[in-house]
């Protein structure tokens, strides 16, 4: 952390605790990005809040939810000698295959038989990889509002080449925002920092229902230590006053309507559908389908392959994982009896340890909000 | 890949590819089609290889000085919660 902005974290500290004085009962306030997970793990914001201010990670993670069928398709066409070009994030993702088991699990399992798996920084490093080097290919389009731009771009303005072809596994982050605050109903959440990147392209007023359907204090935040601790200070600041409402604290990068260009490539490209999230099922309207005109570029239609219906989907996480429930902030990753024992960043054995948005990768690698604690009173030092 | 990083246009190509330069040095090609008039010189964000959004220079300013008087303003705590209190009242 900067000269400045520590000094302001540490002001903002002192604000932060002197409002929370007077609030009832726990104040749980929700990220759902994983790089404000990061943010907040990194630079120890847990440790400057006051003891009734919880701070949860919600689902910020898209390689998190990422269905394991998916991975099981790209796998099958990795082995049956296709090019297969995946994210960093999702080279280690498991599929449907247990721990253990003698079939390739991930990615990089198939790479290791032998499979042509290529990892890309960006789709648009996958097409110029592909244009040197011309393979029948598939990429695996993961990702929220923030990075299906990337793939609405490429098949709208017809930058794939003939014989690339991508597996659509986009995800929208209002509907499962909505199914989150549904499943904290015994313990509500009081307050939500709400993402910055994907608010610069669906705007700050996508989060606008927040306070006026849930009467939820809503602020959109940037990443510096600084900008998380005002995004909580305001939220408390709103609660204090009984007065939710949805404040734009990262205005040097999001506008209230957001990036109309990207939305209207995302609407040309594709529908919204029913979903499926990896732990959780299905979540109604929360995710992106080519359209039938960009067929042409859907990987599960040109391959045949099957969609997974509602009715067909099963539990895709391996067994006593429990992503399902960090995913949603239910369950920290501490709780999980896999953490640092069996599931590790280098071996993830769920979801959240993979992808350096996960909240486990984060917790694993920054040893994230009370790890110390819990090590400090096993050891009887409190 | 889920991660917005800022970063300077260099040079804008015909094609819809931007070139910009990261703080560390590292330059990349990334698709600007989602921004309409991109020149270099311009701020931006890069999420996945894909420029998602173009910095405000304005409110960046704004931000550096909000930061640099918050830390003043913020030595009268009482004063400056009552001060953010109306204002979220008022807005």
């Amino acid at each position: 952390m900067a000269g400045n902005d520590r000094a302001l974290v540490m002001k903002l500290r002192d604000l932060i605790n002197k409002t929370a004085e007077g609030l009832e009962g726990t104040v749980k306030i929700m990220d759902f990005c994983g790089t404000h997970e990061h943010s907040i793990v990194y630079n120890g914001i847990r440790s400057l809040m006051p003891g009734n201010v919880e701070l949860v990670a919600g689902p910020g993670c898209p390689v998190c939810i990422t269905p394991a069928h998916y991975v099981d398709a790209m796998i099958k066409l990795a082995l049956d000698g296709v090019r297969a070009y995946t994210y960093g994030d999702t080279y280690l993702l498991p599929g449907s295959e247990p721990p253990g088991s003698s079939k390739p699990r991930t990615l990089a399992d198939a790479k290791a038989l032998g499979a042509d798996v290529v990892v890309v920084y960006s789709l648009l490093e996958a097409i110029k990889h592909y244009k040197r080097d011309p393979k029948e290919s598939v990429f695996l389009a993961v990702g929220f509002e923030t990075t299906a731009p990337s793939t609405a771009s490429a098949v709208v303005n017809k930058l794939l080449p003939e014989g690339f072809t991508l597996i659509n596994v986009h995800r929208l982050t209002p509907p499962i925002m909505r199914y989150t605050f549904e499943k904290h109903r015994n313990a509500p959440i009081r307050g939500v920092i709400a993402p910055g990147h994907v608010s610069t392209i669906v705007g700050a007023r996508a989060w606008e229902f927040i306070p006026r359907e849930y009467g939820i204090p809503t602020v959109v935040a940037g990443f510096e230590a600084s900008d998380v601790m005002q995004a909580i200070l305001y939220i408390l600041l709103m609660l204090k006053a009984g007065k939710p409402k949805l404040v734009n604290q990262y205005r040097r990068a999001v506008t209230w309507e957001g990036n109309v260009r990207a939305q209207k490539l995302l609407d040309e490209c594709c529908e919204v559908v029913d979903a499926s999230w990896r732990g959780l099922g299905f979540v109604p309207n929360s995710g992106l389908a080519f359209r039938e005109r960009y067929r042409w570029a859907d990987a599960i239609y040109q391959y045949g392959l099957k969609e997974v219906s509602e009715r067909e989907w099963k539990y895709d996480l391996p067994p006593g994982c429990r992503c399902a429930e960090v995913t949603l902030g239910l369950a920290k990753p501490t709780d999980c009896p896999l953490f640092l024992k069996v599931c590790k960043p280098g071996v993830p054995y769920g979801p959240c340890m993979v992808s350096s948005e996960g909240a486990c990768h984060i917790w694993a690698r920054f040893g994230g909000g009370g790890l110390v604690e819990e090590v400090v009173a096993s050891l009887g030092l409190e | 890949m889920c991660l917005g990083v800022p970063g300077k246009v260099i040079e804008v190509r015909g094609d819809g590819v931007a070139v910009v330069e990261f703080s560390n040095g590292v330059r990349i090609e990334t698709d600007a089609n989602t921004i309409e008039g991109i020149r270099p010189g311009d701020l931006v964000v890069v999420h996945a290889g894909i420029i998602i959004a173009k910095l405000r220079e304005e409110e960046i300013e704004e931000w550096a000085s909000t930061i640099k008087g918050f830390i003043e303003e913020l030595e009268a705590k009482e004063t400056e919660l009552l001060r953010m209190l109306e204002e979220i009242e008022g807005g």
